[in-house]
């Protein structure tokens, strides 16, 4: 029997803190609404799981996380800052704290895999010689040294995750959020990556992996401590003892 | 941020910024294009311009500086008359100097009319007394006047009636090439907003991706700008180039031909075109801006 719970301050609260907050969230498109009254409080340095059927609305409350949408109702707080009230830019200069890896990873195809992986400095203007030796050391982290002058089409669908993921952490974010990072690939690859997030996970970073692998999950938590959060209709629930 | 902050942030921003907009597309030959055909229809335009206002100070000048005296006398009295007229304006304060046109530079003033060869004395042709200016000119009224009184057959023609339209044709003529001037400017910058703003819906999802890592929009903006403005300098120096090449291909001016053989650059004025590209370019980077700030703001 799985543990289930409604009350959203009961069970995701982690600490006083949280790099992002949502608190009673409502989210509508089309007349119909997808997400409903949803807390969820991530702490610094926690590692969490967004399970829930297809459909469920995982995207989307990844995207209600990182700002790219904006809640119909309630409230959405990035490292303290109400995202209502934010700018574009200041928005901008949020989402550099924050790397994100999408299923369906999108790259500039006429830049190379490295410069992908650096766009983040390029766009901060950090792009030196310095970060220069950071970004090699990174390429080699997710093994893609080899494909560092290929094209973004070039790659697999794993070296395109790995290239995301790279892109993701090279601005050491203090939030890595991952929408099904593993869905085009195969296991053994799945594992590569799920490792690289836990890396980052032991550096102190905060992760959440949006999924509905619950073999994936099982893996993850016998080496990290983590909590599985589940979508089902339209709103979030924790879920842990049957996983 | 204001046009000249945005300028200044420009010229001093990171150039690699425009790396990110894709170097392909069909914006790329729609821009190249629109400022190429521009810049070339902006030098003819120039060059129309300043044809025209040295045509206008030419014939202002000259025409200005110039009367003619007609004498119609029977033919026994011709050359007493116009000896009496030429004395007379020898002593008239403002004539520099006054001659009387021989048989073959008024034969000449006919050829347009009646071919050349034309024997000029079995015709009751008038005789004709240049006369050249000095100073502020002459008193018409009283040349006029004395003329009256001493050379009956003498009429004196100060060009007047000649010069006004011609120079006001000129004139107009000069404010139509700088009216053209600034049509094409505001065409160039027309296409190329839409240009910038094709560009800028192509690549929503290169922007998606540019905001997804962090990127301001004020620097996708610099992004696009930089790209659309180097485009559209580069469009606007081949335009100039094959502009001022077609203007020296042009007949060379003949000083007894048409206008239109005057069209063209003289001297210094050929560096003139040489600021169409910076113009061109400074078109390019205000529509870009107006065209990437407002789809930027309007995309979600």
């Amino acid at each position: 029997m799985p543990l289930v719970r409604h009350s959203k301050a009961e069970i995701v609260v982690f600490g006083e803190r949280p790099v992002i907050n949502l608190e009673n969230v409502a989210y509508s498109y089309g007349g119909g609404e997808l997400l409903s009254d949803i807390t969820l409080k991530l702490q610094p340095g926690s590692f969490h799981f967004l399970t829930g059927p297809s459909g469920s609305g995982k995207t989307t409350l990844m995207k209600l996380c990182y700002g790219a949408l904006t809640a119909t109702s309630g409230q959405v707080t990035l490292f303290e800052e109400d995202v209502r009230g934010m700018s574009r830019d200041d928005l901008a200069l949020i989402r550099r704290r924050i790397g994100v890896v999408h299923q369906d990873c999108q790259f500039l195809d006429h830049l190379s895999v490295a410069e992908n992986i650096s766009l983040p400095l390029m766009v901060s203007g950090r792009d030196d010689l310095k970060q220069s030796a950071n970004l090699k050391e990174l390429i080699n982290w997710v093994g893609l040294s080899p494909r560092a002058g290929a094209l973004p089409p070039e790659l697999s669908g794993g070296e395109r995750q790995r290239a995301a993921l790279a892109r993701a952490v090279i601005m050491s974010p203090d939030v890595v959020l991952a929408d099904e990072p593993t869905g085009n690939i195969d296991w053994e690859m799945s594992q590569r990556l799920l490792r690289l997030l836990i890396e980052l996970n032991q550096m102190g970073r905060t992760i959440l992996i949006a999924t509905h692998d619950l073999a994936l999950i099982r893996a993850v938590k016998t080496q990290v401590q983590a909590r599985v959060l589940r979508i089902s209709k339209r709103r979030l629930h924790l879920a842990g003892a049957d996983l | 941020m204001s046009l000249r902050a945005s300028l200044v942030h420009f010229i001093a921003g990171d150039p690699q910024a425009a790396r990110v907009v894709p170097p392909t597309g069909f914006t790329v030959w729609l821009t190249l294009f629109s400022a190429a055909a521009m810049a070339f229809l902006a030098v003819f335009a120039l060059a129309l311009s300043l044809a025209t206002g040295r045509l206008a100070e030419r014939w202002g000048s000259e025409l200005a500086r110039s009367s003619t005296v007609r004498i119609s006398a029977p033919a026994g009295q011709m050359a007493a008359q116009t000896e009496t007229a030429l004395k007379l304006l020898k002593t008239t304060k403002g004539v520099a100097r006054a001659r009387a046109l021989d048989a073959d530079e008024q034969s000449a003033l006919l050829e347009p009319w009646f071919g050349p060869g034309l024997a000029i004395d079995a015709l009751p042709i008038p005789q004709l007394i240049e006369i050249i200016e000095e100073g502020e000119g002459f008193d018409a009224m009283g040349l006029r006047l004395r003329l009256a009184a001493e050379v009956p057959g003498a009429v004196l023609d100060d060009h007047t009636r000649w010069r006004r339209p011609l120079v006001q044709a000129a004139a107009r003529l000069r404010l139509l090439g700088w009216l053209s001037l600034l049509l094409i400017g505001g065409a160039t910058a027309a296409m190329i907003t839409l240009a910038a703003k094709a560009a800028l819906a192509a690549n929503a999802q290169v922007i998606s991706v540019l905001r997804l890592v962090g990127a301001r929009d004020s620097y996708i903006a610099r992004a696009f700008m930089r790209r659309f403005t180097w485009r559209s300098f580069i469009g606007a120096v081949l335009g100039v180039a094959l502009g001022c090449g077609a203007i020296a291909m042009l007949p060379a001016a003949d000083p007894g031909g048409g206008f239109l053989t005057g069209l063209g650059f003289q001297g210094l004025h050929w560096l003139i075109p040489l600021i169409i590209p910076p113009l061109a370019a400074f078109a390019g980077f205000v529509a870009t801006r107006g065209a990437a700030r407002k789809t930027l703001k309007e995309m979600p």
